[in-house]
């Protein structure tokens, strides 16, 4: 597909050959806005960071557009609040694609870093320490990061978690600015009339994929209801996956991004086929 | 005026021994304490600690095959080091275990190895030197390696420096914006084995973490900005060794100890009085701003 951003083929994404992402096929269109719904442990978080290359498949593949900048702001920000830093210095970091390991920073790079932090009603902060920022001003910060990134595709996992109503507001205004500049952007969202009010488009997850498209219809009562039948059941003796086939093999790390099952190959081919 | 030249400044101009401390100790401070700053701000300073104990078997080994030669036993301390750091490190990685009990069981292991070996062979001044080093007997061999060891540190500082801070101050993002988080990391670690190697024949295998240590955590009470720390840390390390070694000398104290008390003092100082320190951030209640 031309305009596609992100390629699920039969993707598996888990943890220690038992799957948190369970046969995800399909595209995220390039200009898309894409709301990621469903319980706890459903798997939302685990196929952003398959999708930045951070978790390795399991089994199928998972495949961005070559040359696509990714910006991702993940669930649970490993960033130390006690590090000495200005908030100028943590918003800086978002010049990393452009500058690299060595590259000067420009008097433009300052003044891009400031507008970014006036978008998201943080103008003047330059200065500040991050860790005298409260929750709500540091989300905003690390949106004014990935400002500053300027990526093509830009992934959200739970941005909304903890923030007041204002934040709330001034954050979605900039999520529909980026889906404006037709960049495509993944949202983990957890309120579902928030995803029904500013997210065209949405995928419901319950480890395996429930519903995937247009949010109205995606969101359908029935869907709800499967995707709640969902248990995050964690069985260490559950049956080897049936659609992989080979026991032996199945769902196991083997660190190839493109890993298929050899009975798996044919039906790829198909699916390419068709597609 | 004299007297106070006779107390600053005669004891470096006047003995050949002090020189060579101070030389080194100088080299020192510019390699290891930025270093400090990083491991301070890693919450490793523990760890550093424990690399520190790590390298004693490898230097013993040293010493048991060759005597008090620096080559052979920086060889040993290097390969120790890294061995523990690495071991600890797979362990961490392939087990439950966390890294700071498998550094605990490396290091523990690694000290008591290493004791045994010096007593084997060496008498109990050879212990003492191991432990504790000599700064007023560093050889011209012993200065070179400080250097060249100063000379790698700045280097790799200066061209690591945005990853150094990336890694520290939010390592998911450095992830996902480049592939460069691991190995900085390790050569990160690698510069902390050479500098306690190095600092290991001024300060000996149980001080030499404290030149890298107490400075960085003292500028910490001064500053919120990292380069600022490490420019300070510096300057801790050059106050408290040439404090140091003038203590040692006119109070006939042993060099190595004299120097890290120094920074010792400095870090009281700067807990106690730092902009960022016990008293001005405990100011009275009812004094507040508006906004």
């Amino acid at each position: 597909m031309a305009d596609a951003c992100i390629t699920f083929r039969d993707l598996t994404l888990g943890y220690n050959s038992h799957p948190a992402v369970h046969h995800l096929s399909g595209t995220v269109r390039k200009g898309s806005l894409t709301a990621v719904v469903g319980a706890n442990g459903s798997g939302k978080s685990t196929l952003m960071k398959g999708v930045v290359g951070m978790l390795k498949p399991m089994a199928g593949s998972v495949a961005v557009t070559p040359g696509t900048r990714v910006a991702y702001l993940p669930q649970q920000s490993e960033l130390d609040r006690t590090f000495p830093a200005r908030v100028a210095d943590l918003v800086s970091l978002g010049l990393w694609p452009k500058r690299g390991l060595l590259g000067r920073h420009t008097a433009q790079d300052r003044t891009a870093v400031s507008e970014a932090l006036m978008a998201v009603g943080m103008e003047g902060f330059e200065q500040r320490p991050i860790d005298t920022l409260s929750g709500g001003q540091l989300q905003r910060a690390l949106f004014a990061r990935v400002l500053v990134q300027d990526a093509e595709l830009i992934l959200l996992d739970e941005p909304f978690n903890a923030i007041d109503a204002r934040t709330l507001t001034d954050l979605i205004a900039l999520i529909k600015r980026w889906h404006g500049e037709n960049r495509t952007v993944m949202v983990v969202v957890h309120d579902l009339d928030l995803v029904r009010t500013h997210f065209p488009e949405a995928l419901l997850l319950a480890r395996s994929p429930v519903a995937w498209g247009e949010t109205k219809a995606t969101l359908a009562p029935e869907n709800l209801l499967r995707a709640r039948q969902f248990h995050e059941a964690w069985d260490e003796n559950a049956p080897w996956c049936a659609a992989d086939g080979d026991h032996d093999h199945a769902h196991e790390h083997d660190g190839h991004e493109h890993h298929h099952h050899a009975h798996d190959e044919a039906g790829h081919a198909a699916r390419e086929k068709v597609a | 005026m004299d007297a106070l030249h006779q107390f600053l400044v005669a004891p470096f101009t006047e003995f050949a021994f002090m020189q060579r401390g101070l030389l080194g100790t100088v080299l020192l401070s510019f390699s290891a304490c930025p270093i400090g700053v990083f491991l301070m701000l890693r919450r490793m300073s523990l760890t550093g600690d424990a690399m520190a104990h790590a390298i004693l078997p490898g230097a013993a080994a040293g010493f048991l095959l060759y005597g008090l030669q620096i080559v052979p036993m920086t060889i040993g301390g290097l390969l120790a080091g890294a061995i523990v750091a690495l071991g600890a490190g797979a362990v961490s990685r392939l087990t439950i275990q966390k890294e700071d009990a498998s550094m605990a069981a490396f290091y523990l292991i690694s000290l008591a190895l290493g004791v045994t070996m010096v007593s084997l062979r060496g008498s109990s001044v050879d212990l003492m030197h191991v432990l504790f080093g000599t700064v007023l007997a560093l050889n011209n061999a012993a200065l070179t390696l400080i250097g060249i060891v100063a000379a790698v540190t700045l280097a790799a500082l200066a061209v690591f420096w945005r990853a150094l801070v990336a890694e520290c101050l939010d390592p998911l993002f450095l992830r996902s914006v480049s592939r460069l988080g691991t190995p900085v990391h390790f050569i990160f670690l690698g510069l902390v084995v050479l500098n306690l190697v190095a600092g290991f024949q001024a300060l000996g295998t149980l001080l030499s973490v404290g030149l890298m240590v107490l400075p960085a955590a003292a500028a910490r009470f001064w500053t919120q900005r990292v380069e600022t720390m490490a420019v300070l840390a510096i300057a801790f390390g050059l106050v408290s060794s040439i404090s140091g070694l003038l203590l040692s000398y006119h109070a006939a104290l042993p060099s190595g100890p004299a120097i890290i008390l120094s920074t010792g003092m400095l870090y009281f100082v700067s807990v106690l009085f730092g902009t960022r320190g016990v008293l001005a951030t405990r100011r009275p209640r009812h004094a507040h701003r508006i906004a």
